[in-house]
């Protein structure tokens, strides 16, 4: 499954996020599958907790450069971070460096720190050759493009290529799948009516793709999106990317109870 | 103008349930999103002349002064006039001093946004001399007596049925039955109604697009032509223009309309591009008797150097707000002032202050996609983040979110405690959720509950489980313990 097998197996220290550690560990769970099944080692710093990224985008620099300094001292050992999600990736790997002034010795374990930070799906395509998951999943699905991960780390084709790999899987694209789904983190708690109103028209593009599952590589983004088509009363089931890669696509659906 | 940007919420909301207005804004997802892509698509070297675009404009930029008054030099060679507003109220009183050195009571205008920001028409009408906007978008929501909603596109927030009813109203000295069911009918009925205005205006007032300093020329890029006849036959032409409008080169400019038009409509270029150079010379067969420019500061130079200065880059082709997803829900006039979009949410803080606008840079998911498309590769996400900072700073947000936020903060710097934290957190949910998927109702949280579900924690948090030893491969019999 693995294209190149790799002298040594690399160290990969799993950024779980504060999202799927609360919310959905299956995602976890999936994402230390996927990178043991390329070759890595994969370790679980257990001092982490959040990226700082709602410090950062809430203007609070001062936390997010404390938070980015607990990261960059639990991660650095390792040869790579690599976190199911493209916004905290996304964090890392651009915004930490920018955290810190220019001859700060921070700024430079920013850097090395940012150098070696991935994104699960293309961090598995680039760095680790995977070009197949061996897993098998039944159904249509559409895949959503989360904001950070496509433009802050061209997260696109990678995802795409995985699926098309997935026996069993059809993909068909929605409109725009590169437009925002209106979460944007306290935004859509901020300005409730805006991020609504965004989500709706997301879901209806998902909605007349006729495919029973949306994926998507953000847990915020996904949360968003099923949260309005179960408010809805869509039958579209929401999952993380990685889920499906893994084979572990089995549980109950984001938002969904127990045979639901 | 009038800053309405504290009120953006419920403007936002307004607009969102307004039928009409949700029927306009279809328009410009579907006619300007669609076009610039095609544009874009049919350059191999669209991207490498954004590169170019945006280089020139660093340039420019960091030497702005030298091309200023290099710029200065021409236009008076030229036998033009310079004249430097600071504010915009020495616009407003260079402009009217003109305008009564000529005895002038009609003057056109051309579609200019420093006009907008100055509100110019107000003070001219005080002064007892009537503006008449030229351009149809202008023309039109001067009947009605609105504001732009869009940058190129003033009136894309009406449909033609609201259009052909004002023009119903104010031409009543048209047939009431005639047909206005298409737009080119009122296109041409609006060009008869001002023909006669270009006839008797006096004064002739459009912006520039930009400012040549190797010649001293002005630059209009227009799709009607009325730039032409409300510069060209009054008595005088004066050029209102922000100072960051200015380019070394006649062959810049070539560069910029390139990406401009296409980033703009998906143009390969606009119809009628204009360049003009003093007034009229002795041998030219038309042209104004006088040529003015007035250079607009108006908090400009106060950019420069700091973390807001990438937005002095901006052409204004209004490809950020076409392409951005609240500028879609909602259209220009919820934003509160003059510029609506991205770009509005960075530079309206600048001109009129942070402490009335801090919903414009709060109120976007920073999802990226108006950098995506700007023409100057503009790091409007970046300055965005950049405001809230500043807001950060001085204290500016709600005092609830501050608290909410630093709580958040305090408890993720130390681990064990977060731990602790997140643990309550997906029990009280889970508790909250009770065996369903979901909550339906969120104590605390109706900003995200009123539109959507709140997914349920699935059990116990990674974190726990890992440390319990579960691994994906072989599930440990203390699984069940930790998911409890
Ligand atoms: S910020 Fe960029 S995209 Fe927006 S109007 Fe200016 S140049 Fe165009």
């Amino acid at each position: 499954m693995t294209a190149s097998p790799s002298p040594r197996r690399p160290t990969v220290a799993l950024f779980v996020t504060c999202l799927v550690d609360a919310m959905r560990p299956t995602i976890g769970f999936a994402a230390v599958k996927l990178l043991e099944d390329a070759g890595c080692e994969v370790v679980v710093p257990p001092g982490q907790t959040c990226c700082g990224q709602p410090a950062f985008n809430s203007g609070d620099t001062a936390d997010a450069a404390a938070l980015a300094k607990q990261v960059i001292a639990e991660f650095e050992p390792y040869d790579f971070l690599v976190a199911p999600s493209g916004s905290c990736a996304g964090q890392i790997a651009k915004h930490y460096p920018e955290l810190f002034a220019e001859g700060d010795p921070w700024r430079a374990r920013a850097e090395s720190l940012a150098a070696k930070s991935h994104e699960l799906v293309s961090f598995l395509v680039e760095q680790m050759g995977v070009s197949s998951t061996g897993a098998r999943f039944d159904g249509a699905v559409t895949y959503h493009d989360s904001c950070s991960g496509l433009r802050e780390l061209g997260v696109q084709a990678q995802p795409r290529k995985l699926l098309a790999a997935i026996e069993g899987l059809t993909l068909t694209e929605m409109k725009d799948p590169d437009v925002c789904c209106g979460f944007g983190g306290t935004f859509a708690v901020k300005y409730s009516d805006l991020s609504g109103a965004i989500v709706e028209k997301k879901v209806g593009t998902i909605e007349e793709t006729g495919a029973a599952t949306v994926l998507a590589g953000d847990l915020g983004c996904l949360m968003n999106m099923a949260g309005r088509l179960t408010r809805n009363g869509s039958k579209v089931e929401v999952r993380h990317v990685a889920e499906v890669l893994a084979g572990m696509a089995d549980g109950p659906a984001i938002g969904r109870g127990e045979g639901e | 103008m009038k800053v309405t940007t504290p009120a953006f919420k419920e403007k936002a909301t307004e607009a969102m349930r307004d039928p009409i207005l949700q029927k306009a804004l279809g328009n410009v997802e579907r006619g300007f999103v669609a076009k610039r892509k095609k544009g874009a698509a049919s350059l191999p070297e669209f991207e490498e002349l954004r590169d170019a675009a945006r280089d020139l404009k660093i340039h420019v930029l960091k030497h702005l002064d030298l091309y200023l008054e290099a710029y200065e030099r021409k236009v008076i060679a030229s036998g033009g006039k310079v004249h430097w507003a600071e504010s915009a109220e020495d616009a407003r009183r260079i402009v009217t001093d003109i305008c009564k050195r000529l005895g002038a009571k009609t003057v056109t205008k051309g579609k200019s946004m420093i006009t907008e920001e100055i509100a110019l028409n107000d003070h001219l009408e005080a002064e007892g001399i009537r503006p008449v906007e030229t351009d149809l978008g202008e023309y039109i929501i001067q009947l009605r007596g609105e504001h732009p909603s869009h940058i190129i596109a003033p009136a894309v927030h009406l449909t033609k049925e609201q259009v052909a009813s004002d023009f119903r109203r104010v031409h009543d000295h048209l047939a009431p039955d005639r047909d206005l069911t298409e737009p080119t009918t009122l296109l041409s009925e609006a060009r008869t109604v001002l023909r006669r205005e270009f006839q008797v205006a006096d004064v002739g007032i459009t912006g520039a697009n930009f400012l040549i300093a190797e010649t001293g020329t002005s630059v209009i890029v227009t799709n009607e032509g009325n730039g032409d006849l409300t510069q060209t036959l009054p008595k005088a032409h004066v050029v209102l223009a922000s100072i960051e409008k200015i380019v070394p080169t006649l062959e810049d400019v070539d560069t910029l309309m390139r990406v401009l038009a296409r980033s703009a409509t998906g143009q390969e270029m606009s119809v009628y591009t204009t360049f003009s150079t003093g007034p009229r010379r002795s041998d030219d067969p038309d042209g104004p008797g006088e040529y003015h420019v007035v250079l607009l500061d108006n908090g400009r130079s106060s950019m420069l150097g700091t973390e807001f200065e990438d937005m002095l880059r901006c052409i204004r082709c209004g490809a950020c707000m076409n392409h951005c997803p609240v500028y879609q829900q909602i259209g220009g006039h919820a934003y509160g002032w003059v510029y609506p979009g991205p770009m509005g949410s960075v530079l309206t803080p600048t001109l009129v202050g942070i402490e009335k606008t801090g919903h414009l840079p709060n109120a976007s998911t920073l999802c990226g996609r108006c950098e995506s498309v700007c023409p100057m590769r503009i790091p409007l996400p970046r300055m965005m983040r950049a405001w809230r900072a500043r807001e950060w700073e001085k204290a500016l947000n709600p005092g609830t979110q501050r608290f909410g936020l630093k709580l958040w903060a305090f408890l993720a710097k130390r681990p064990a405690l977060y731990r602790l934290a997140a643990r309550a957190g997906r029990w009280g949910l889970g508790w909250l959720a009770g065996g369903r998927g979901r909550i339906a109702r969120l104590p605390l949280g109706g900003g995200w509950t009123r539109h959507r579900d709140m997914p349920a924690p699935q059990g116990a948090t990674f974190m726990d489980r890992w440390a319990a030893g579960e691994r994906p491969s072989r599930p440990t019999p203390s699984q069940t313990e930790a998911q409890s």
